[in-house]
């Protein structure tokens, strides 16, 4: 049985249908006028093969500019599926997303390179020495490979997280470009049961983490039925240009067969327009071009429309995924996947703000709320980001799956029929008929039912405000709970044939 | 026997099951008698009313109490358990009158002239009356020489008066004061409840306490 995830009855949209197709055909002109630059030549080959115009550019970098016609972008949207499945170590949180249903899976990510921990140092009041109070502090700290593990486990039972993505980047001193791979790859698969995306940091570790994938989930058809990995390739950089190195990995994923997100994530007002109907014709271009590429590399890949479009801070043009119109370009590329009735990776809950607290409660909630509406298939960011996608705090993780929670409720199908209504009828004129007139008696049969929403889970005593704390106390909970690891015969093989894995990441050998 | 239909009275306290239709707080006692019924069999037994009231009735609510306090029964749950009390101490009163046996006492109460809420006033009454007090609810909108007559007349030991509005809630310094000027004020315990009213306001008025909710309001009359 996959996850059930949300599924939202009526998916809020922003545009018409008219503004759509208006968007579409600007992103057909673009393809064609002014078209992409490539820095890769086999992407340049692929596209040229299959219909692509492509002149050499002058310049240091060898570089081409490539003009696809709408043909060829047509065609190539008809070969990709619009039902990918992603696959987990444990079969029941397998994923099935439908490009034309809004059914909700909530991911982690995204790989940021500062943990954030969280203390509790206790304050006493300068007036009155009898009276303390504990005050959060977050200290910021390179991420290692014990924070991944720490990671993958509590999102493991974190009840709202539907899938991981490695959320923080592994900076190890015995971590290299040439290991990190593996490495964050075996700490989220041994940690974690869910289905596990990523990004690749060397090509040549892409054999090795198939795999290590293929020796977990018990062989190579076993894995192309049951795809526990995925990845996530950034292969256009806004505007409308292929990058060399990432779409190498793309190409080469493709090939394999296995899922790919193509993200694009344009900044409106740096590199691409400020307004939406411009960064809407824009980033839609770059995602049909890098899906295009990937169906003509091998027909039927897997692949996931993704956008990650955001607003620049006018402060410091750096990205604002806490502004409001970061969450309107969001939603507008749900609704071009669904037009495409492709499967939507989108973006919501990353916030400005640099601490957990009450910038980034609002900041998150209001575009987790509104993004989720929007109905998109595979919702990342969504677990404890903070600082535009620089930090991740566990804490806030903790804190957004109780959040999701509440979303989740909301967006329950009301339950409005005649034998509903007869019924309540009936409970109205019973009750209006006492003495007390009291409704309460008809709370009971729904209390334990998981129909009537519960209260806050880290409202603290009085007025007290103990959320954090209480949180942290769940956090801790979570960690002590076991995971279901890799197992022996399983870790012992990955061990020998995959080189590069830390050896304090063995359980079986190392004793942690 | 008499054990059997006292520890079966106390499970249905506990489940909130007034008579034999109520599901209670699981299925588990489904279809099987309620509160009403088994009241009904265990005077039928002449079963003795005191032990009903304290290794029955009492006993099951003091579970109740404690599953309240530590989260796992809400308010909902309470007022079911407290109203399956209440029910059977009606159906004993009788049997309590002519064996001369005290309940814990009257309580009187009324949301006060110019207001007309009676949430909170009317789960005071279920939870005081589950508790095993005689309570007499005289209602809505009731003015002052309404509520001095009733004491009079009926002379409750406790009087419990309710106001929401920042408007009406001075009406209950009218109802103290006309207490006091028909000399029966020392012969009745005043509370008062609603969101406009404080400590600071009963002490203001010269009410005898301030509840804050309907626990409180138990809380306070077992105090004295």
């Amino acid at each position: 049985m996959p996850r059930k995830g949300i599924l939202v009855d009526r998916p809020y949209e922003r545009l018409t249908r008219e503004q759509v197709e208006l968007i579409h055909q600007a992103s057909m002109q673009i393809l064609t006028a002014p078209g992409l630059i490539s820095f890769n030549r086999e992407a340049v080959d692929i596209l040229h093969s299959h219909g692509a115009a492509v002149e050499s550019i002058a310049g240091d970098h060898q570089s081409w500019q490539i003009k696809i016609p709408e043909q060829v972008v047509l065609s190539a949207m008809n070969s990709a599926p619009k039902t990918v499945k992603l696959g987990a170590r444990n079969l029941d949180n397998t994923l099935i997303m439908h490009g034309d249903e809004p059914r909700v899976y909530l991911i982690t990510g995204s790989e940021t390179n500062i943990w954030l921990d969280v203390d509790f140092p206790t304050y006493v009041n300068k007036a009155d020495p009898t009276r303390e109070i504990r005050v959060p502090e977050f200290k910021p700290r390179r991420g290692t490979v014990d924070d991944l593990c720490q990671s993958a486990h509590v999102c493991e039972h974190l009840e709202m997280v539907d899938g991981y993505i490695r959320t923080v980047n592994i900076q190890d001193r015995d971590i290299t470009e040439e290991n990190k791979d593996v490495n964050k790859f075996f700490a989220s698969l041994n940690n974690n049961t869910k289905h596990f995306m990523s990004g690749l940091t060397s090509l040549k570790q892409l054999d090795n983490v198939v795999r290590m994938a293929e020796l977990i989930a018990g062989g190579k058809k076993a894995l192309e039925d049951n795809p526990i990995i995925s990845f996530i390739t950034c292969l256009v950089k806004s505007p409308l240009q292929f990058v060399d190195d990432t779409t190498d990995t793309f190409i080469e994923v493709c090939r394999r067969g296995l899922p790919i997100v193509v993200s694009s994530s344009p900044q409106a007002g740096t590199t691409a327009p400020i307004k939406e109907a411009g960064i809407m014709a824009q980033i839609n271009a770059e995602v049909l071009a890098g899906i295009t590429l990937g169906q003509l590399v091998k027909p039927g890949t897997p692949v996931l429309y993704g956008s990650v479009p955001v607003r620049a801070r006018m402060d410091t043009l750096g990205d604002s995924y806490g502004s409001v119109e970061t969450s309107q370009y969001n939603i507008d590329c749900v609704q071009m996947a669904r037009f495409y009735r492709l499967p939507n990776y989108s973006t919501s809950g990353v916030c400005d703000s640099k601490i957990p607290g009450q910038q980034s409660s609002i900041e998150r909630l209001f575009s987790d709320i509104l993004v989720t509406m929007s109905g998109p298939q595979f919702l990342h960011c969504a677990f404890g980001l903070l600082d535009c996608n620089s930090v991740f705090c566990l804490l806030q993780a903790v804190l957004d799956d109780a959040h999701f929670k509440m979303i989740e409720f909301f967006l329950r199908q009301p339950r409005i029929d005649q034998p509903e209504l007869e019924a309540m009828l009936k409970q109205i004129r019973e009750v209006v008929a006492t003495p007390q007139k009291l409704y309460i008696g008809h709370i009971r049969p729904l209390l334990r039912s998981g129909k009537i929403s519960g209260v806050y889970p880290f409202e603290g005593s009085g007025e007290a405000d103990n959320v954090f704390e209480l949180a942290y106390e769940r956090m801790k909970e979570l960690l002590a709970r076991p995971v279901e690891h890799i197992d022996r015969e399983t870790t012992t093989r990955i061990f020998e044939e995959i080189p590069g894995i830390l050896p304090r990441l063995n359980i079986y050998e190392s004793g942690s | 026997m008499s054990k059997d239909i006292i520890a079966t009275i106390k499970e249905n306290v506990i489940q909130g099951r007034k008579t034999q239709e109520d599901v209670g707080i699981d299925d588990s006692l489904a279809g099987t008698p309620g509160v009403v019924e088994l009241m009904q069999q265990a005077l039928k037994k002449n079963i003795s009313p005191q032990a009903i009231i304290t290794d029955g009735l009492t006993a099951g609510m003091q579970v109740v109490g404690e599953k309240f306090s530590t989260k796992e029964y809400f308010i909902p749950d309470m007022l079911a358990s407290a109203e399956a009390v209440g029910a059977a101490m009606d159906i004993m009163k009788p049997v309590l009158e002519s064996a001369n046996v005290e309940t814990k006492g009257k309580f009187a109460i009324a949301t006060v002239r110019g207001d007309i809420h009676d949430i909170g006033k009317n789960i005071v009454a279920i939870l005081v009356r589950g508790s095993g007090y005689e309570v007499h609810d005289l209602g809505v909108d009731v003015p002052a020489e309404k509520v001095v007559e009733f004491v009079r007349e009926e002379k409750p030991g406790y009087l419990g008066l309710s106001a929401l509005l920042t408007t009406t809630m001075t009406e209950m310094g009218v109802v103290i004061k006309a207490l006091e000027e028909s000399k029966l004020r020392n012969s009745v315990k005043v509370l008062i409840g609603g969101a406009a009213v404080s400590e600071e306001f009963a002490q203001e008025i010269g009410a005898d306490a301030h509840c804050v909710d309907a626990f409180d309001a138990v809380r306070v009359l077992e105090g004295y």
